[in-house]
C-alpha cells in the first residue's frame, strides 16, 4: 500500500496496484465512499451518491472477469450523461426522477475497460452556466475556498477531482464547461475535437458545440481516459471516422521545436495574477524548447457574441422536448383538458431562471424578422473564426492563452448579472465554435492562493500534440501536485 | 438599448411555451436587452459572401446500414412518461370535438 490514501492517487498510479492485487477494487471504492461521506456535504460536488448501487456494480464488474485499462477504478460522471437505470437529470427539476433507459456510448466504453461508473456530479442546469450555481440541487463550492465557485458547468466533476472525491471524471464542454472549472479547481480538463468523442447519450445543450471530455488529476490520466472514450460511433452521426492514436504512448515524445503561437487577446477583465502566471508558463514552454511567436487570431474578439446566439438558438430547439409528455415533470392544466396550458405550466415550473433566459434568447434570435440579423450573421462570423484558427495552425502547432480571465469568483457575485457571467468564457468559447481541441492545465496561483489555468489549443484531431506539450510542462512544474485543505461541513 | 419590451418578452415566452409574468417581465426585458445590445457588436463585422457554418465537420448524409436490430424495450420507455394509458403516452386532447 502506498503512503497516500487510495482516493488520492491517479488512474495511472492505481491501475498497476489493482492489477497486481496490491490494492483491491473494494478497498479503493470504500476509501472513496468514506471520503465522499466526509466531505460532500461541505462542497456539494455530487448531487447524490448511491453507495450500495456502486458496491453492487463493482461486484458485477469483478464477476465479469474484465481486467481492462480502468480495472476497478471509479469514474465520476456529470449528471447529463445517461447511465442505464440511474437518475440522469441535468441538475434540472424538469428531469427529476428520470432514469436513463440506456448507457451513453462513453459510459459503455468505460464499463468495457472495467470502470465503476459513479453518477451524478453536480452541474449548472442543462450546462447553462459558468459557476455551478444554477443547479436545482444547490451550488457546488470550490475546494480551494468554500466561499467561491468551482466554475461551471462541469463544476461538480472538477471539484470532486480536486478534492480527491473522485479518481477521474467526465464532463461536457459547450463553451468552456470542462476547461474553466478545471482552471478554477487546479485540475486538468480536456475538450476534444468536435466529433472525436461520441455524443450519444449526452443530453444535448448545443449540438454543434457539445463535446464530452475528461477532468483528471494530471495529464497522463487525461490521455488515459481520452484513449478509452475517443473513436467513431455509428450511433452519433456527427462522430468522426478518424483513427484514435495511442495518446498515452505519445506523451513523452520530444517537444523541442514545437511552434507555439501566442495570440493578442481581448484585454477586458484579465486579472494581473492570471497574466503573470500565463507569462511565466510561456517562459517554461520556451525553456522546454518550444519556439514561441506572436500570432493574430482575427475575429476571436467576436467569440462571445457569436456563441451566445448560436448556443442559445440550438438550446431553445433542443429543450423543446421537455414538455411533460415523454418523460420528467408534468404540471397538468387545472381543467386537465388543455395541451398548451399543460406545456406552459410544465415548462414554467420545471426550468430554472438561467434556462428560461437562454431559451428566450434562443427563441428570440430564431424568430421571424430577427433570424438574418442574429443567427445567420453569427453563423457567418463562426466561419471567420474557424478560418482564423486554420490560418494560425498553418503557422504553429499549438496556440496558448489563459483558460479564464480571472481566478474563481465569489458565490453569488455574477448570478444577478448574466452578461458578466457570460464574459468569464471569453477565452474558451472560440475552441467550440471552431471545433478544435483544447486543454486546461494548472499553471500557478493568484495572490489569494486560487488556482490559475493555462489553455493550449491545437488543430482538429491533434489531441496528441496538446497532451504532449501539456505533459512536458507538467513534468517541469509542481502546480498540479498541490491539493486544497478541505473544511468540514 | 430598449429594443426588448416586456410585451416582446411575453410574446417570445409564449412561443417557447413558458409563462413569464409581473416583475420578471421587466427584469428579463432589461437583461435580454443588455445581452442583445452586446451581441449586436457582430453587425460591425463584414460578412458579405461568407458562407455560414452550422457545423464544423465535413460530414453529410451520414447513415447507418439499413439492418434490423433490437430497439429499446417499449415498456421501459413508456414507463418514463408522467402519464400513460396502457402502452400509450397519455396527453390532453389535441383537437376540439
Amino acid at each position: 500500500m502506498p503512503a497516500r490514501a487510495p482516493s488520492a492517487l491517479t488512474i495511472h498510479e492505481l491501475h498497476p496496484l489493482l492489477i497486481s492485487g496490491q490494492l483491491s477494487p473494494a478497498e479503493l471504492l470504500e476509501d472513496l465512499l468514506a471520503r465522499i461521506a466526509g466531505h460532500n456535504g461541505a462542497y456539494g460536488a455530487y448531487i447524490d451518491v448511491a453507495a450500495d448501487q456502486l458496491r453492487e456494480q463493482l461486484r458485477r464488474q469483478l464477476a465479469s472477469g474484465r481486467r481492462g485499462r480502468l480495472f476497478g477504478i471509479p469514474i465520476t460522471v456529470k449528471d447529463n450523461l445517461c447511465v442505464a437505470g440511474e437518475q440522469t437529470t441535468c441538475a434540472s427539476k424538469i428531469l427529476a426522477g428520470f432514469r436513463a433507459p440506456y448507457d451513453a456510448t462513453v459510459i459503455e466504453r468505460l464499463r468495457q475497460e472495467g470502470a465503476v461508473i459513479v453518477p451524478r456530479a453536480n452541474m449548472d442546469e442543462f450546462a447553462f452556466g459558468s459557476s455551478t450555481e444554477n443547479s436545482a440541487y444547490g451550488a457546488t463550492r470550490n475546494p480551494w475556498d468554500r466561499q467561491r465557485v468551482p466554475g461551471g458547468s462541469s463544476g461538480g466533476s472538477a471539484a470532486a477531482v480536486a478534492a480527491d472525491l473522485a479518481i477521474g471524471a467526465l464532463g461536457s464542454d459547450t463553451g468552456g464547461s470542462i476547461r474553466q472549472p478545471a482552471s478554477f479547481c487546479n485540475v486538468v480538463g480536456l475538450k476534444p475535437t468536435y466529433g472525436r468523442v461520441s455524443r450519444y447519450g449526452l443530453i444535448a445543450f448545443a449540438s454543434s458545440l457539445d463535446q464530452i471530455g475528461p477532468l483528471t488529476k494530471d495529464v497522463r490520466d487525461a490521455a488515459h481516459l481520452l484513449s478509452v472514450i475517443a473513436g467513431h460511433d455509428p450511433m452519433d452521426s456527427t462522430s468522426a471516422p478518424v483513427e484514435v492514436p495511442d495518446y498515452v504512448a505519445q506523451l513523452e515524445a520530444p517537444v523541442n521545436g514545437l511552434r507555439v503561437g501566442l495570440p493578442r487577446l481581448p484585454e477586458e477583465g484579465i486579472e494581473p495574477d492570471v497574466r503573470r502566471c500565463v507569462e511565466a508558463a510561456v517562459q517554461v514552454l520556451q525553456r522546454l524548447g518550444a519556439a514561441v511567436e506572436r500570432i493574430e487570431l482575427p475575429f476571436i474578439d467576436h467569440s462571445i457574441e457569436t456563441y451566445y446566439i448560436v448556443a442559445t438558438a440550438e438550446a431553445s430547439s433542443n429543450l423543446a422536448r421537455y414538455a411533460g409528455v415523454h418523460y420528467g415533470l408534468r404540471e397538468p392544466a387545472e381543467d386537465r383538458s388543455s395541451l398548451i396550458e399543460m406545456y406552459l405550466r410544465t415548462r414554467t415550473a420545471g426550468f430554472g431562471a438561467e434556462a428560461k433566459r437562454r431559451i428566450l434568447l434562443g427563441t428570440y434570435v430564431l424568430s421571424h424578422g430577427y433570424y438574418d440579423a442574429y443567427y445567420l450573421k453569427a453563423m457567418q462570423v463562426r466561419t471567420l473564426i474557424k478560418r482564423s484558427f486554420e490560418q494560425a495552425f498553418s503557422r504553429c502547432d499549438i496556440v496558448v492563452m489563459p483558460t479564464s480571465p480571472t481566478a474563481a469568483f465569489r458565490l453569488g457575485e455574477r448570478l444577478t448579472d448574466p452578461l458578466q457571467m457570460y464574459l468569464s468564457d471569453i477565452y474558451t468559447i472560440s475552441a467550440n465554435l471552431a471545433g478544435v481541441p483544447a486543454i486546461s492545465i494548472p499553471c500557478g496561483f493568484s495572490s489569494s492562493q486560487l488556482p490559475v489555468g493555462l489553455q493550449l489549443l491545437a488543430a482538429p484531431f491533434r489531441e496528441e500534440l496538446l497532451l504532449r506539450l501539456a505533459y512536458a510542462y507538467e513534468q517541469a512544474t509542481e502546480w498540479h501536485r498541490r491539493r486544497p485543505a478541505l473544511e468540514q461541513a | 438599448m430598449g429594443v426588448v419590451t416586456p410585451e416582446i418578452v411575453k410574446h417570445v415566452a409564449h412561443l417557447a411555451r413558458m409563462r413569464v409574468e409581473g416583475e420578471a417581465l421587466t427584469q428579463l426585458a432589461a437583461q435580454l436587452d443588455e445581452i442583445l445590445d452586446y451581441v449586436r457588436k457582430l453587425q460591425a463585422v463584414a460578412t458579405d459572401g461568407i458562407e455560414p457554418t452550422s457545423h464544423v465537420l465535413p460530414l453529410t448524409n451520414v447513415q447507418r446500414p439499413d439492418a434490423p436490430r433490437p430497439s429499446l424495450d417499449p415498456g421501459t420507455v413508456v414507463a418514463l412518461a408522467p402519464a400513460r394509458s396502457g402502452p400509450f403516452l397519455s396527453v390532453p386532447k389535441v383537437l376540439e370535438a
